[in-house]
């Protein structure tokens, strides 16, 4: 009988069940973060041990300050006190911490794939839903809450109902200047923020296969924002040399047998999707939102749509709503829209690949409103550092900060003024997501560099410089 | 242990929107708080209140007499976006028991069966009409019964939903799943020995 990459992988973490109820699943690492302390205290409460505490994995990440790696950085007691939280309760469970000093820190979603923590046919849970960003990896990433993490804490295991399973399958060619954060935005924008819920979405193609790991992670990063739990691409000899000297990752004979895994986990040829769907990467071109869903997207060189357009009444309603939300007039060109402040990081984009595109632009001008910079993870920041990223960032009059999860979710301390516009890599645009008021833009790394060196939503490929030396 | 559900008959509010995020029940600002009672007070919060602090008149929980709703009939793709379960527990404190809504974001629905509160996806036609009939007639209650798994609408009309058997179970009897999961642990312990052998590059020791 033929079967998914998901199946194999859902099959093999059955414990008890198969049918078409629940199952209940065996995790085989989980991560745990600041916002944990919620798990952690339902498991002090029921008086429960944590059963697996080497196939844990905690970071602090959404709390932290970027200004410094010292908890004292933190200015917000409470936020304080909930990293504290993690750090004690990962010592009291005897949970691996990588702390905020430690030099492998960061989103927890960047150094999951980063320290080789993710592998392929893993299954990966985190209470947060960009988990699924692992899923590049070809691991089953799900996202849960807290009660169910701690559920895993408890037993390392979790029912679950079998998701639906959609093919996402992306060929041709990509124009230049598209990049993985258009893709995945064309993805959504074509999906609907709703179309894949009750999903779990194996992105394939020749489009796909020719992706860097980096890119594969941004484009199932954002699957969730189409509604499925999981996003995830089959491993192949790219995501092997990625592993490679992976701290977390195997070596040696236990690298050989890994292998013998991996190569059995690819959907076989004949095996059937419950959903099909076809994206030409031939035909996209660089994204913005201009809404308040990241399916609200359109090229760079459109005009903003018009509710009168649509066709049904609810479209009309919502689109209306997001336009008077957004303060944008139908027919405006997107381009010729201003914005106050810049965001470049998030686990959707603060990898280095990104921060090396965002230097590429950032080095031919200089940003004329607040433009942030904040890496994935330590090492992400170390190596950019090493490679000048950083001077590149500074001298164009961005400010380069410490790792965290910072404006994507904007509740470490670093936040727009009510009522900004901010051009950000981050992966959501809901109203108030990154302060009462601010209406956010998302789009690639080097758009938003490139709208930092203008001051208005700009089409990279027309930016003089842009993908040159200059 | 959670509180049981079987049936209930209690006023209902409708919460206008589709694609409403886990960020619009639950501003992210409130990630932080300890558990408790004050979560009633972060739902929908942005919506509810004014910058100040006063209540906005215009939001549906602030007027009578749905501010009293254990009940929510929302629109499609109800609590889609970030994983956050402070959007359940703040339904939960603010006594709400049951949402109806033609889908709901995957995440948030099992947020919502862990918590022992009942997400009910009916047909998106029959939603509009349970909508409608909670704004024409302003606290004239719904019942739902688990038991049965049935909406009752104002009207008496009848609207039968699905459920998985076992979240049936598991809320009817307030049963916890860690609970019913330790009663599998011979099992699991089996296959992690198995899977522990078979995997070993896994558990070679940390770097």
């Amino acid at each position: 009988m033929p079967k998914t990459m998901f199946d194999k992988i859902w099959d093999r973490h059955t414990v008890v069940g198969g049918g078409d109820g629940q199952s209940l699943l065996y995790i085989s690492r989980h991560m745990v973060y600041d916002s944990s302390f919620h798990s952690f205290e339902f498991l002090k409460r029921r008086g429960l041990p944590v059963k697996r505490p080497d196939q844990t994995f905690a970071t602090a990440d959404h709390f932290v300050s970027t200004l410094g790696r010292e908890i004292s950085a933190i200015e917000d007691p409470e936020s304080r006190h909930v990293v504290d939280l993690l750090h004690t309760n990962a010592r009291d469970c005897g949970i691996p911490l990588i702390g905020l000093d430690d030099p492998r820190q960061g989103i927890i979603h960047v150094i999951g794939p980063e320290l080789g923590i993710a592998q392929p046919g893993l299954l990966l849970v985190c209470a947060d839903s960009h988990i699924s960003t692992l899923g590049a990896l070809g691991a089953l990433a799900i996202g849960i809450g807290h009660a169910e993490s701690t559920h895993v804490l408890a037993t390392q295991t979790l029912w679950q109902n079998k998701p639906k399973l959609m093919r996402v399958t992306l060929a041709g060619t990509r124009p230049f200047g598209v990049t993985a954060k258009d893709i995945a935005l064309a993805i959504v924008s074509t999906i609907g923020v709703s179309g894949a819920s009750g999903h779990a979405i194996e992105f394939a193609g020749s489009t796909i296969r020719g992706l860097s790991m980096e890119e594969r992670m941004t484009v199932c990063n954002m699957a969730i924002e189409s509604g499925a739990r999981v996003g995830m691409v089959a491993p192949d000899e790219t995501t092997f040399a990625y592993l490679d000297d992976r701290p977390f990752a195997p070596r040696g004979t236990g690298r050989d047998r890994a292998l013998a895994y991996w190569r059995t986990l690819p959907t076989d040829s004949d095996a059937g999707f419950d959903a099909e769907v076809s994206v030409d990467a031939g035909n996209i071109a660089p994204m913005v939102t201009w809404g308040i869903t990241p399916g609200d997207a359109l090229p760079i060189n459109s005009t903003v749509p018009d509710p009168t357009a649509e066709r049904d009444a609810e479209s009309r309603t919502a689109m209306s709503q997001a336009l008077e939300y957004m303060d944008l007039t139908p027919g405006a060109r997107l381009t010729d829209i201003a914005i106050d402040r810049v965001f470049i990081g998030s686990c959707t984009n603060g990898r280095i690949e990104d921060l090396r595109a965002a230097a590429q632009v950032a080095r031919c001008g200089r940003a004329v409103v607040p433009a942030l910079v904040v890496p994935g993870s330590t090492p992400v920041k170390r190596q950019a550092e090493a490679e000048g990223l950083d001077r590149i960032f500074i001298d164009a009059g961005f400010e380069w900060r410490h790792s965290g999860c910072s404006l994507c979710v904007a509740i470490n301390g670093d936040t727009c003024v009510p009522g900004e516009r901010c051009a950000s890599t981050s992966n959501r645009n809901y109203a108030h997501r990154q302060g009462r008021g601010v209406r956010t833009h998302l789009m690639s790394p080097a758009m938003a560099a490139a709208a930092a060196l203008t001051g208005h939503l700009t089409d990279v490929r027309r930016l003089e410089g842009a993908g040159r030396e200059c | 242990m959670l509180k049981p559900f079987k049936h209930l008959t209690a006023i209902a509010a409708p919460i206008d929107g589709p694609d409403m995020e886990t960020d619009v029940l639950f501003p992210s600002r409130f990630l932080k708080k300890p558990l408790g009672p004050e979560y009633a007070e972060f739902l929908f919060h942005d919506l509810r209140f004014h910058a100040d602090g006063t209540e906005r008149a215009d939001f549906i929980l602030n007027q009578d007499p749905y501010r009293a709703a254990s009940i929510i009939v929302a629109e499609r793709n109800f609590g889609c976006g970030s994983a956050r379960e402070g959007a359940v527990y703040s339904l939960v404190e603010y006594g709400v028991r049951v949402v109806i809504a033609p889908s709901f974001g995957d995440i948030f629905y099992f947020n919502c069966l862990t918590n022992g509160l009942l997400p009910i996806r009916l047909e998106a036609g029959p939603v509009a009409q349970l909508r409608r009939h909670v704004k024409e007639l302003p606290g004239s209650p719904l019942g739902v019964d688990l038991e049965a798994r049935t909406v009752t609408g104002p009207n008496d009309a009848k609207y039968p939903f699905e459920i998985d058997p076992s979240w049936r179970h598991r809320l009817m009897e307030g049963l916890d799943g860690v609970d019913v999961t330790l009663g599998h642990a011979a099992e699991i312990d089996a296959f992690e020995e198995r899977y522990r052998a078979d995997m070993a590059w896994l558990f070679n020791g940390d770097p």
